[in-house]
């Protein structure tokens, strides 16, 4: 479960960002490995989401932000201005803190991206991305017999799930997660994180925790981030029970914040 | 690095634990130490007491297991705390055995006393209990004060103990082989000089303990083996 496959699927190299004057990463080197779950962690306002931001270029939307170095998918430079970067956030989809799903019917939460894609042929074609979709997500079976239900009347967790179902429904290659599980109860949580863990056979996670217990459950590595460094990444095993770095070990024992 | 928890609570918990490991290895070697001067000299005065309070010991490392579980449900330990509460639950185990084995000593002490005949014929464990008490007192002071450099001394020393029981077995069956009726005595101090052995190679496992504590891996080499007495053929004791 700890070894999988050692092929890099994001590359970043020296990136840099600042929001104005202010730097908040500074050159961070980081592979991340394709059918991976890598967690970032590290205090609020180390970098972590900043970076995370960088993969899909939503920090572009930040007036004053300036993305440095290099991002990579698959060896295409994400920055790179011919990148169309509506496709590439298809390609990259992300699923944030709190559940955001459109206030529409889940069928066309869920069908929302593959129609302004136009990955759907026809009706029969949506049809079965949107199941396929919520069966993926784990969602399925509790929302099959009222898919024209709004999304937001859902519970939390069941909506968070929605929103990991509208995000996979465009086939990405990567899937961003801003703790996704912050809002969720206890049995909601391990419902997400069943469902990374089945997720990540198809794609590559990425996700954002400030739970220590829920980056040592859910990832093979975890990169540890402390005012815009990178200060250790490696595998979470290791990062969290013989740290390299005092710093990682202070953080992850409780005794910085 | 600040070394304190923002949770100062979990702190007391880790302090509490060492304290409870500290105070079982002083019983441990205690107990031990009684059990050793009885032997030598020959007195059963204390072999009461001494295999009374073993069930203190028992009680004391049931505790240590209980107040682990706790803290690991509780905090969630990571890293080095997660390593210092399962080397507490490990040196508990073994310093209850060692206190085994001193209980098991005193039972035997109380028999050769009953039935040792010549004091010419007296066998001598006192240089070799000597040197375990002395290895027991080090890894406990490693353990307390997390020196790993003085836990693997102590590591390294355990081939002496090796040979001395060895010595100390080969002198035990000449003394056998010579005949008389004092073979069921001279097989209590065959098996007094195994259990002091063993709680050399129990200070060992300490040893080790300590230094996983502080470097988070286990020492890389074999310990060294020495005790010919237990790999020679028919004397698996």
């Amino acid at each position: 479960m700890n070894e999988t496959t050692q092929e890099v699927k994001i590359k970043a190299q020296g990136v840099t960002v600042h929001y104005g004057e202010a730097q908040a990463l500074h050159g961070i080197d980081l592979d991340l490995n394709a059918h991976e779950v890598t967690a970032l962690i590290g205090p609020s306002g180390c970098g972590k989401s900043t970076f995370l931001r960088c993969i899909n270029r939503m920090n572009d939307v930040i007036d004053g932000c300036r993305v440095g170095g290099l991002i990579a998918i698959d060896g295409q430079d994400v920055y790179d201005p011919a990148i169309d970067v509506v496709e590439l956030r298809a390609r990259v989809g992300m699923v944030f803190q709190k559940p955001n799903p459109f206030p529409k019917s889940i069928y066309d939460n869920v069908a929302y991206g593959p129609r302004i894609h136009g990955i759907a042929q026809n009706r029969s074609e949506l049809d079965n991305i949107v199941e396929t979709s919520l069966k993926r997500a784990g969602l399925w079976n509790e929302v099959k017999d009222r898919l024209g239900d709004s999304g937001t009347s859902l519970s939390g967790g069941q909506q968070q799930r929605l929103c990991i179902a509208r995000a996979i429904a465009v086939s990405p290659d990567v899937v961003l997660m801003d703790e996704p599980c912050s809002a969720l109860d206890p049995i909601a949580t391990a419902v997400i994180e069943e469902l990374m863990e089945e997720l990540r056979k198809d794609y590559t996670i990425v996700i954002v925790t400030h739970s220590m217990q829920q980056a040592a459950r859910i990832s093979q590595r975890t990169a540890y981030f402390h005012l815009g460094n990178l200060v250790e990444h490696g595998q979470t095993q290791a990062i969290f029970t013989n740290p390299a770095n005092s710093q990682t070990e202070a953080y992850i024992s409780g005794k910085i914040g | 690095m600040n070394d304190k928890h923002i949770v100062s609570s979990f702190d007391r918990d880790l302090a509490e634990l060492n304290q409870m490991v500290a105070r079982l290895g002083g019983m441990a070697e205690q107990q031990l130490g009684a059990a050793i001067e009885a032997l030598e000299n020959r007195s059963a005065d204390r072999l009461e007491t001494i295999i009374k309070t073993d069930q203190e010991l028992d009680e004391l490392e049931f505790t240590i297991n209980e107040r682990a579980i706790e803290v690991i449900a509780m905090r969630s330990p990571m890293a080095t705390d997660l390593r210092r509460i399962v080397a507490a639950l490990k040196v508990g185990a073994v310093l209850e055995r060692v206190g085994d084995y001193a209980k098991n000593i005193a039972k035997r002490t109380r028999v050769i006393i009953d039935e040792e005949r010549d004091p010419r014929d007296a066998i001598s464990v006192a240089r070799m209990a000597g040197e375990v008490q002395q290895m027991l007192n080090q890894v406990l002071d490693a353990y307390a004060t997390g020196n790993a450099e003085l836990a693997m001394e102590v590591w390294d020393r355990d081939q002496e103990v090796d040979q001395m029981h060895t010595s100390l077995y080969s002198e035990v069956l000449k003394k056998m082989s010579h005949g008389g009726d004092m073979a069921a005595v001279h097989s209590h101090f065959l098996f007094i000089a195994k259990n002091i052995e063993r709680i050399g190679d129990h200070t060992t496992t300490v040893a080790e303990q300590v230094y996983f504590l502080v470097h988070g891996v286990m020492p890389g080499d074999e310990r060294p083996k020495a005790d010919e007495a237990s790999s020679a053929p028919g004397t698996d004791l």
